[in-house]
């Protein structure tokens, strides 16, 4: 078994989704192939080779290649899939876009977004939103697979992987890359924040939630949520609210202020990787799901928090 | 203001539940027994026919049988037949079996999805060519010049939080109809306009309600027994409330269990959710539920009053069929075959009206009604539930008499003489109830429940529980009774917050679920229920 | 132009959905169905398309059980012009989806395929891309943004990080992101308009496409339910604990 994972880059650095995917196909067992496609990506290529784990880093280079379209690099893994028993990608916007045109071209069903092996061809994926987690196994000769980031570790360095140039194939002429405009804001965007400090109804007031929430979010580089309680009293706008109305979040950090966690907020932030909570009732619902808990008066705690991270 | 668009039909329907179907059914009918054109059309303000549906539900076929007599090769989704009833007494810790009542007997009957009926009901419709508009809400009476009703109209769709119109905006349309029925089931909002303008109480008692709660649990196969039926009297409830559970086994592995309290009641500290969450914990209950789970939840009020409180039921242009005029048969605890029957006789009433020239006014539904089954039934049995402001005790040996020795025909009626909400006490006067905290197995909070009953109202509109006067929640519900809109409403929708020496009243209206119990029991009157925008409210599968 | 939107039949978002007691699937008996949102959205934005004079004729599409054909009429409550039903009572996978999709396009040759990201029920976010590779189309995946001329389509789309703005050819395959529009509220004369609009119904044999299911699902699970953790006794504590054992910070 020999599994090829196309590497998410840009041109400079390997992004981080492909660590995460590797550490997937240790799971699945087997060599482990990486396909770098792009131009002028010699430095990704050699990170790539550093992985653990990685034996072979194919770099296909051209002008095509450049800006990741789906449209060109599909027939390079196409070409290239013929001699793997598994294609992985990370389930991001890169991967999402690229993966099911490789599958449709060689004839296979995707398997999206996996978040466990069970077996070589057998996954656990989310489906509903993460609500119900379906166990698929896949009767196609070559499986195609995306990788949720989240449900695997990153790979660590110790790898020294040979690096084979492969010819990256002609531009389709299909489509054309016309440029990116990446997010620069001091304040993360909600729904792919790495740490989420969201506040309740305790915080009494629009005043308050701002003079208590914002400084711990800037000091954290945090994006700012709210309960819908919150949003109810108008402490905070709209496009706050996280939850089964809101928005659907799952950071590394959740930080829940005055929050009490009412299953419809739970519904909004449950797949958060740590969460803490700082409530003044020791028997609000939030500290059922909380990984660390805090009781206490929160107009104290916070600005202790904030002064305790400021070290 | 942009003129609304609009359409004409012969027959508009407000409402998709079993009374609204039944008519609708009906008249397709006749017409085509008639060999005339009809054109029915049928607004629902739920997101599909079903959506708002929640009943227990022991279901006696009659009525079904008189409308489509084939339901069964049809399909209708009625598979559980009802086998052993059970009628128990529960004290704290015990309970002993008492006689079925005649009226509870449930033999030749059905325990079905009241839901799962009327979306089979509705297919039914669809087939003899009724046009059936889920996701609108009649938010609107219109009349002609000489006042007689002229129609309805949609609400809205795109009125923002504050009232202004948002982008979407969309404005409602407008139903003309040569008559208009009224189905809205118990405390209909637009029924509540025709009362006051037709003066249709006039010679009818005051209204009274209960509120029914329901869960349904997919239960061990063990604890299972699939078609008996248990009800319940006594504990949780102290024998001045009336109330009592239910308890039906349906099919595969489900039960449902339910909750109904006389919306009569005087202490303003009594809570119906939590009576019925704690009910579920008696040592004769529990076990049911042990290793299952709940899948799903609802609440509705329901009409009590009986046969003396019926308004009058016709007026220029229109009719009410169903538990919006009050049809439910209390002791039976069923109101579905009553509602259909009453649907039925209002189609048959308003198809004659329409195919003579006699005015606009269906006034043969009246003398229909009084000549039928349906008017036996709930004359035979209307003294019962009044009965019940003596004491569970003193009643049930009432009850008794009335049925055994009277035969349902006593000489006198017993009045209802308030309407539920002027029966609360001031909570001075009142002892405060302690319920268990729930423990997310057998007993759970508000908010999760309404969590699984799938409820959801786009968040910006306005919230669609008015409040007459702002002040009146704080300056009296919550200074003399209490805040018992908190403790009513079984979905969390009334939240008095703030910090104690200024509190005020949190209206969550998304969590709404259409009890109307808040428009009835608000002790003021203060709260009005009006429709939100349409496909709001509870979305609720095989309730 | 013509555009054809493809628009799935999926479990309403507000019903939350648990697996069956055995484990077999989802259960969604009597459970309130509606078009899936990202599938509204590519709707609404052909309907804007046309109304802005850039189409001619939308052409909804949807595969599936005969109550499918509720879907189509919602799309042609919104706007589209009529609708083609493949029925079928198999279970499709996007990749069978993908290449009923092409026959359809084959025979109707549009300009634009518009669909949803994802649908709300497998999340599986396939069939576009897919269907953009069996046509040999160019694919605008994630859209936030559409601008479309006669020769070509600019596409704003929604990647990780920020915004990336592609040029492809056309004819051409465009998934739609949440913030690409918000559909409007479909008005009743409308949907009582569309019920009068031609729907045509074809067969997986019509088109000619094998639909077996390549994937087996073996069993369907509720998440594991999150455990409470450890109460701190203070903000020291917890920030030692954030950076040493959890280390998020």
């Amino acid at each position: 078994m020999t599994i090829l994972v196309i590497a998410e880059h840009d041109n400079k650095e390997l992004k981080s989704g492909t660590l995460h995917t590797v550490t997937a196909a240790q799971k699945i067992g087997g060599d482990i192939h990486v396909l770098v496609a792009g131009n002028n990506c010699g430095a990704v290529a050699e990170a790539a080779a550093k992985l653990a784990g990685v034996s072979v880093v194919k770099v296909a280079e051209g002008a095509a290649l450049e800006h990741g379209l789906a449209e060109n690099i599909a027939p390079l893994v196409v070409k290239l899939a013929a001699g793997y028993s598994h294609v992985l990608a990370p389930a991001t916007t890169y991967g999402k876009n690229l993966l099911p045109r490789v599958a449709a071209l060689l004839d296979v069903m995707q398997i999206s977004e996996i978040s466990a092996v069970e077996a070589a061809d057998t996954f656990v994926r989310p489906i509903y939103a993460g609500n119900v987690l379906a166990t698929v196994k896949s009767n196609d000769p070559i499986k195609v697979i995306t990788v949720r980031t989240t449900a695997f570790d990153a790979v660590g360095p110790g790898g020294s992987a040979d690096i084979e140039k492969v010819d990256g194939g002609a531009d389709a002429g299909l489509s054309r890359f016309d440029g990116a405009e990446l997010t620069v804001s001091d304040r993360p965007e909600l729904a792919s924040a790495r740490i989420v400090v969201s506040g309740g109804r305790a915080l009494g007031s629009a005043e308050q939630f701002q003079a208590v929430i914002e400084p711990l979010a800037d000091k954290l580089g945090a994006a700012v949520g709210a309960s819908r309680a919150a949003v109810d009293a108008g402490y905070a706008p709209n496009d706050y609210q996280v939850g089964q109305t809101g928005k659907v979040v799952a950071p590394q950090l959740y930080v829940a202020v005055g929050i009490s966690g009412a299953i419809q907020h739970l519904a909004g932030m449950k797949d958060s990787k740590v969460i803490v909570a700082i409530n003044k009732d020791e028997e609000a619902p939030i500290f059922q799901v909380a990984d660390y808990g805090l009781v206490g008066d929160l107009f104290s705690v916070v600005p202790e928090l904030i002064q305790a991270l400021g070290d | 203001m942009q003129q609304r668009e609009f359409m004409e039909y012969d027959v508009v329907i407000v409402g998709g539940g079993p009374s609204g179907l039944a008519t609708a059914i009906r008249l397709k009918q006749l017409a085509e027994q008639a060999g005339r054109e009809l054109s029915v059309c049928l607004l629902e303000k739920g997101s599909e026919i079903g959506a708002h549906i929640l009943s227990g539900a022991v279901f006696e076929p009659r009525a079904l049988n008189e409308l489509i007599p084939d339901w069964k090769e049809k399909g209708a989704p009625l598979n559980t037949p009802a086998s052993a009833d059970c009628f128990l007494h529960l004290t704290e810790t015990g309970s002993i079996q008492l006689p079925t009542p005649p009226q509870m007997k449930n033999h030749g009957n059905y325990i079905i999805s009241l839901g799962n009926l009327c979306r089979w009901l509705g297919e039914q419709a669809e087939a003899l060519g009724v046009e059936i508009y889920p996701g609108f809400a009649a938010a609107e009476v219109l009349y002609n010049e000489d006042g007689s009703v002229k129609g309805v109209a949609t609400g809205d769709m795109g009125i923002g939080k504050d009232g202004k119109k948002t982008d979407a905006w969309q404005p409602g349309m407008e139903l003309w109809a040569k008559q208009t029925i009224f189905a809205e089931g118990c405390r209909g909002s637009l029924t509540k306009v025709l009362f006051e303008r037709f003066d249709l109480r006039q010679n009818a008692d005051p209204q009274t309600y209960g509120i029914g709660i329901k869960e349904l649990w997919e239960v061990k196969p063990e604890n299972h027994q699939r078609g008996s039926i248990t009800h319940t009297a006594g504990w949780p409830l102290d024998t001045a409330t009336y109330g009592g559970s239910f308890l039906y086994h349906l099919e595969n592995n489900q039960v449902v269990v339910g909750f109904v309290v006389g919306l009569d009641y005087q202490n303003p500290y009594l809570s119906p959710f939590e009576e019925f969450q704690r009910f579920k914990t008696h040592p004769a209950i529990r076990q049911v539920f042990e290793g299952g789970r709940r899948i799903s939840y609802g609440a509705r009020a329901i009409s009590e009053g009986g046969i003396q409180s019926l308004p009058k039921l016709t007026f220029p242009g229109g009719v009410l069929v169903g538990d919006t005029a009050g049809f439910l048969n209390v002791p039976k605890i069923k109101g579905s075959h009553t509602a259909m029957k009453s649907g039925m006789l209002a189609a048959e009433a308003v198809f004659e009206l329409l195919s003579s020239d006699k005015g606009n006014e269906a006034v043969s539904y009246k003398d229909k009604f009084e000549k039928s089954w349906l008017h036996d039934e709930l004359r035979s049995v209307r003294n019962i539930r009044p009965s019940f402001r003596w004491g569970l005790w003193p009643a049930m040996i009432y009850s008794a008499i009335d049925t055994y020795l009277f035969r349902g025909r006593a000489p006198w009626t017993l009045r209802h003489k308030h309407a539920d909400h002027e029966c609360l006490q001031e909570a001075s006067l009142s002892c405060k109830i302690d319920y268990p905290k729930p423990d997310g197995v057998l007993t759970f909070d508000r908010l999760s429940s309404v969590f699984i009953s799938n409820t959801n109202h786009s968040e910006d509109q306005p919230a669609h529980l008015r409040l007459k006067d702002a002040s009146v929640p704080v300056e009296i519900n919550l200074k003399k009774f209490a805040g018992p809109e908190a403790r009513f409403c079984p979905a969390g929708v009334y939240e008095f917050v703030g910090e104690p020496d200024a509190p005020r009243l949190q209206i969550n209206a998304q969590n709404c679920v259409h009890c109307k119990t808040c428009d009835i029991k608000d002790p003021t009157q203060n709260i009005i229920w009006v429709t939100p925008e349409g496909g709001g409210g509870p979305n609720y599968p095989n309730m | 132009m013509k555009v054809i939107v493809a628009v799935k039949r999926v479990v309403d978002f507000n019903v939350k959905v648990r697996p069956k007691t055995d484990g077999s699937d989802v259960e969604l008996a009597n459970a309130k169905m509606s078009m899936n949102p990202f599938d509204e959205i590519a709707v609404e934005e052909a309907v804007r398309l046309k109304e802005a004079g850039k189409v001619t004729e939308i052409v909804a599409v949807s595969m599936g059980v005969k109550a499918c054909e509720e879907t189509l009429r919602t799309a042609l409550a919104m706007g589209a012009d009529r609708a083609v039903h493949v029925e079928t009572d198999a279970v499709l996978e996007p990749l069978a989806v993908a290449k009923l999709l092409k026959a359809v396009a084959e025979k109707e040759q549009p300009q634009l395929l518009i669909l949803g990201k994802q649908a709300i029920d497998d999340d599986a976010n396939q069939v576009g891309q897919m269907t953009a590779a069996l046509l040999g189309w160019a694919q605008g995946t994630f859209a936030s943004k559409v601008g479309l001329s006669s020769e070509n389509v600019q596409v704003m789309r929604e990647v990780d990080g920020g915004l990336e703005t592609v040029t492809l050819n056309l004819p051409a395959v465009v998934t739609t992101d949440l913030r690409l529009n918000e559909p409007r509220f479909v008005k009743l004369p409308n949907i009582m308009a569309a019920k009068k609009k031609p729907l045509d119904k074809l067969t997986t044999a019509d088109l000619g496409v094998d639909v077996t299911p390549r994937l087996t699902l073996v069993n369907v699970a509720e998440p594991a339910k999150r455990q409470a953790g450890v109460k701190v006794a203070n903000v020291a504590e917890l920030v030692a604990k954030l950076k040493s054992e959890a280390k998020v910070l």
